[in-house]
């Protein structure tokens, strides 16, 4: 039998993804399109929100969305019958995007045309988190009926995400979610986050939501 | 949960530095993963036996190696281990300050094999 011997490796397990995910950032800038991967829970939101963002910002901005849902080709209708460009992907039962499949998603548009394309991620608050998809922004939405103990139980999502939107908050009279304990949980897995407090039902908070993103796209755009 | 393509990156990865390395057996794998990931040893190891079939790593056992999260303190910098499931009451134990960035416990890493 042959010695055993110790053989040095080193290397990240998603390394693979993290490469070609920075391969596509590097593309979308030199196609300056802003990516943003919204990512939440199932029904938190996520088609809600980007109708909203379409109403908002489509003047400004020409926008498109990658749309992820499982097997479902509801919420891409939805969004299509805006006159909006969307793409169904097939995930076939993956619980979260990579980057492999965002790029091969976005093979579907004219990126020239495009400022803004929107990733409607699979809903679930695991699995996406550990995935680099190639976005320029992570976003996450927490709606009110989930509870203010979600950064408890799932850390990583909130520390990866640049923004976070408190969506449902016309439930908040209703229930005893505390908003500034959540906004503590919250700043302490991440200071850096942006947390913005929405109604996609009252349309309430959506100015200042659209007012972010605009800005993070104008300055990407600018370069 | 994500386990499968995790493995399967796991796989590809070893089987790289294998052949580079002209080896026939590879008994051990060491890996590092932060405690903020929720995988489950149990299912990689049963995904890697499954995709690992007819390759030199055939019958490998995975090691993984949990890495504890570890916070510091934007006030005082101050560094400090944290349990991952009392998240919830944590405060700098040097300044009492609530803001932290996160030092480890994202960690995904092959550290080394022990192979023929
Ligand atoms: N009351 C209230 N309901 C909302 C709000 N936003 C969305 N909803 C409702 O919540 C449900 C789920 O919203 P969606 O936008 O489909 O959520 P989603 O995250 O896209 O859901 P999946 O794609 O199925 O994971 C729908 O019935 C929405 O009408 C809100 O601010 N307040
Ligand atoms: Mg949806
Ligand atoms: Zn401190």
């Amino acid at each position: 039998m042959e010695e055993i011997k110790l053989i040095e490796i080193k290397e990240e397990i998603l390394s693979d993804n993290k490469n070609l995910a920075d391969e596509l950032r590097i593309r979308l800038r030199q196609e300056k399109t802003f990516l943003l991967n919204l990512m939440s829970s199932p029904g938190s939101g996520k088609t809600s929100l980007i109708l909203r963002t379409i109403a908002a910002l489509r003047v400004r901005f020409r926008i498109g969305v990658l749309e992820a849902d499982i097997d479902s080709i509801v919420d891409s209708e939805k969004v299509a019958s805006t006159g909006i460009q969307a793409v169904q992907l097939r995930t076939g039962g993956f619980c979260h995007l990579d980057a492999p499949m965002v790029t091969r998603g976005l093979e579907a548009f004219d990126l020239t045309m495009l400022d803004l394309v929107i990733i409607e991620n699979v809903g679930n608050l695991v699995c996406p988190a550990e995935f680099d998809t190639g976005a320029v922004r992570n976003a996450m939405i927490l709606s009110v009926p989930e509870g203010d103990d979600k950064p408890l139980k799932y850390p990583l999502m909130f520390s990866i995400c640049d923004v976070l939107i408190v969506n449902k908050i016309d439930y908040l009279g209703m229930s005893d979610f505390n908003m500034q304990a959540l906004k503590e949980r919250v700043t302490r897995l991440n200071p850096d986050i942006t947390i913005i407090e929405v109604s996609c039902r009252t349309g309430a908070g959506i100015e200042t939501w659209a007012k972010w993103l605009a800005d993070e796209v104008a300055g990407f755009l600018r370069g | 949960m994500h386990e499968l393509p995790v493995t399967q990156s796991i796989l590809d990865v070893v089987l790289r530095h294998a052949s580079a390395n002209n080896v026939t057996k590879i008994h051990t794998i060491n890996l590092a993963v932060g405690e903020m990931s929720d995988l489950e040893d149990e299912w990689i190891q049963r995904y890697f036996d499954y995709l690992s079939k007819d390759t030199v790593a055939q019958g490998a056992r995975l090691k993984i190696e949990r890495i504890p999260v570890v916070l510091r303190c934007e006030a005082c910098a101050e560094s400090f281990q944290v349990d991952i499931k009392q998240m919830e009451d944590i405060v700098c134990p040097s300044c009492g300050e609530k803001k932290f960035a996160l030092i480890s416990g994202r960690e995904y890493y092959i550290r080394n094999m022990e192979a023929e």
